[in-house]
């Protein structure tokens, strides 16, 4: 057993040990791997790193916007869109009204549907356009308050008129003024939203909903009633269920609707609030009655008869998803252009034909009819007089406002 | 007979054959791991660092956000956000007993008694997960419908008074209830639970309990003090790689959850993305962080199998 005894060893074969210890694989064990490797993190964490990261203020980013415009060399515009916003042929691939434009302009659309929720696009953008970085995209699709976000943190280009002139001449009243883009200077709406009421026939059995107030207070339809996570939708359809504008209200008023909405919560009248996925829940009667956006209630009723929709006497919430370029765009005449192209009434009959939302378009009606005579007639996809009477918009929210009265909604949704 | 903790006496200087000292070979550890290290450096000590910092920092988007150690965060969260820490920790703690319960007489099974079959029940396994994750979540809801045969004869057995009683459902439904998050999370990571299970109950060697069983260890002493010890690293890393990633999940409880079962994954995302609370949400992260790392470590210490993760 000579080789344990090291006093024994050559001199070479003691060396090797030693080096063993020192170098080679048994010096790395995992111990002093972790141990380095936390050193290393703490070196370059240390406090001076710490101190060094910081998110600049957003003004800084203004300015320099639209100098660099490639349009001309370039014969392309990059497209992000909300997914199932676009109509497509049977195939399912391609885009009839895009393939259009290509054909007419030569330039090259490429569409994306990148955005699923404005929250998280919002975080996806953010570090590029904070730090005045271009994003890759010349066109992008944000509901209203994301719009005037953007806008106020001078994250997008002013459009040049002289490119949008069917835009200018066709857009429909109740979407040329908005509080926080007036005149349109910054953005065109793609598509109108309405928020309405939507219930399932077979799961209400015979109960009437007529109200928000129906929702909230019927006993009848405890644990089946949904809201929408969209804070804006669901606080502005109780304000107005109880009276007041959403157009201007008051932090008391604001916190009175929530008030509302708590009690449905803690009583067990809301079942839960929901995103885009109240389809499935009012679709199977989950839910015998929800806020909904009318355009998933054309299509909902479209598969499920039992579907169907009221819109409260006391009104309803409308707002709207904008094209907005943002800044560093390569490709803004492009992208101008492209918006100015669903201005017309042709291809926006074939746009509201497919998707169902509220068009934008004034003047589309005779086109529309000649594609689907039940669309052109439907008061969700082009507004009559009475429907249009009773649409209200959420005003816009200054920053501080904006922050409280979502940590409030967070709070009630439960996150 | 001397051992090799006494000191070696002093070393005569190497021998000729020895010098120079063989370079050749010091570095390449450290090359091999070069890959590894720039990986996490990049992905996970860069953002470390990042979301350290913006968790102590003040402002807004308008003002820019600056460092300003503003360590009040830290406490406002957990005064603030406990009930949903301490939900996410019970319901993440709850799904992984029950991956255990589940998992391991599969995992058993596919081990000792699936013969020819244990191949294809792996793939049953394992095959929902060519799907994405949402999908599988959404597909509870189906499962779960209100009127659907599962709470039909849930309701047409009274379990669902006993749940309800106990709080785990609210009256004739299990959506929008903490069962059906419970559910969907057990479900959603019990595969998690069944491979590490399966690795190391596949590697017990089968003559072992044959030995057991000669020296007349009944089939259930057999497995207590034989096949459950030698699982035990199955279970350890299971009940890890369940638990962990379950507590801070989010997509289940706003899925199959209500307004009373917001874990914190849902605080942190709406703090992120809606209120843009960018701070409370990096302390947060922090703070769930430093708390799974505590109970882990507790937990590792307490089933005594450091050296077996």
């Amino acid at each position: 057993m000579e080789q344990y005894e090291p006093d024994r060893l050559s001199p070479a074969r003691a060396a090797a040990m030693r080096r063993s210890f020192t170098s080679g694989r048994a010096a790395l064990t995992r111990r002093s791997l972790l141990r380095a490797s936390a050193g290393g993190a703490l070196a370059v964490g240390g406090l001076g790193t710490l101190s060094a990261c910081g998110i600049p203020p957003a003004g800084k980013t203004e300015g320099g916007v639209s100098s660099d415009d490639r349009s001309k060399e370039e014969k392309v515009v990059n497209f992000s869109n909300w997914t199932e916003y676009m109509d497509v042929d049977e195939s399912g691939r391609r885009h009839p009204t895009l393939e259009a434009f290509t054909k007419r302009t030569g330039v090259k659309v490429k569409y994306t549907e990148d955005i699923n929720d404005n929250g998280e696009f919002f975080g996806k953008i953010q570090p590029q356009l904070s730090a005045g970085q271009e994003t890759g995209r010349d066109i992008i699709v944000l509901t209203d308050w994301l719009a005037a976000r953007l806008i106020r943190l001078g994250w997008v280009q002013k459009l040049d008129p002289a490119n949008l002139p069917h835009a200018f001449a066709n857009l429909s009243p109740q979407f040329r003024n908005p509080d926080w883009d007036p005149g349109r200077a910054y953005s065109y709406p793609w598509q109108g939203i309405s928020t309405v009421i939507a219930y399932n026939k077979k799961a209400l059995d015979g109960v009437e909903v007529k109200t928000v107030s129906d929702l909230l207070d019927n006993p009848e339809l405890k644990g089946r009633v949904g809201f929408l996570t969209e804070m804006r939708d669901t606080v502005g359809m109780v304000l107005l269920d109880m009276g007041k504008d959403p157009a201007r209200f008051t932090d008391d008023e604001y916190d009175a609707a929530i008030a509302r909405l708590q009690k449905g919560v803690d009583s067990g009248q809301i079942r839960r609030f929901t995103g885009n996925d109240y389809t499935a829940d009012i679709s199977k009667g989950d839910f015998a009655a929800c806020l909904a956006w009318a355009g998933d209630v054309v299509q909902l009723k479209a598969d499920n008869p039992d579907v169907d929709f009221v819109i409260p006497d006391s009104g309803y919430i409308t707002s709207s998803d904008n094209m907005l370029i943002p800044n560093k765009a390569r490709h803004k005449t492009n992208a101008e252009r492209l918006m100015d192209y669903y201005y017309e009434p042709g291809p926006a009959a074939q746009l509201a034909a497919y998707i169902n939302f509220v068009c934008p378009v004034d003047g589309v009606k005779d086109e529309l009819a000649k594609i689907d005579e039940d669309a052109a007639n439907n008061p969700l996809i082009i507004p009559d007089q009475a429907m249009q009477g009773r649409s209200r918009a959420f005003r816009s929210l200054s920053p501080k406002e904006e922050t409280a009265y979502e940590e409030k909604f967070a709070k009630l949704t439960g996150a | 007979m001397s051992t090799l903790t006494e000191a070696p006496p002093p070393l005569s200087p190497p021998a000729p054959e020895d010098k120079p000292p063989r370079k050749r070979g010091r570095w390449t550890p450290y090359w091999l791991l070069l890959p590894g290290i720039l990986w996490l450096v990049v992905f996970f000590a860069a953002p470390m660092i990042y979301q350290a910092s913006t968790s102590v920092q003040t402002g807004s988007l308008e003002e820019g956000y600056r460092v300003t150690w503003h360590f009040v965060t830290y406490w406002d969260a957990v005064s603030e956000y406990w009930p949903q820490f301490l939900r996410s920790v019970a319901y993440a703690a709850s799904a992984t007993v029950l991956c255990l319960l589940l998992g391991y007489p599969l995992a058993y099974l596919i081990a000792f008694r699936a013969g020819r079959w244990r191949n294809l029940i792996m793939i049953l396994v394992i095959a929902p997960f060519f799907t994405s994750f949402l999908i599988r979540t959404l597909a509870w809801k189906t499962i779960l419908a209100d009127g659907g045969p599962v709470v039909g004869a849930l309701n047409t057995l009274h379990v669902l008074d006993v749940t309800s009683w106990l709080g785990w459902t609210a009256g004739d439904r299990v959506l929008a209830t903490p069962l059906a998050v419970v559910c969907g999370l057990t479900y959603n990571f019990l595969p998690f639970m069944i491979l590490p299970l399966y690795t190391s109950l596949e590697r017990i060697d089968g003559r072992l309990h044959e030995a057991a069983g000669d020296l007349y260890a009944k089939p259930s002493t057999v497995f207590r003090k034989v096949t459950f010890p030698l699982s035990m690293p199955g279970v350890v890393s299971g009940t890890l790689l369940t638990f962990i990633p379950a507590t801070g999940d989010y997509v289940n409880a706003s899925l199959l959850g209500s307004a009373d079962t917001g874990m914190i994954g849902n605080v942190i995302q709406s703090q992120f993305l809606r209120v843009l609370d960018y701070p409370t949400a990096a302390a947060l992260s922090f703070i769930l962080m430093a708390a799974i790392l505590a109970m882990v470590t507790f937990y590792i210490r307490k089933s005594g199998t450091e050296d077996l993760v």
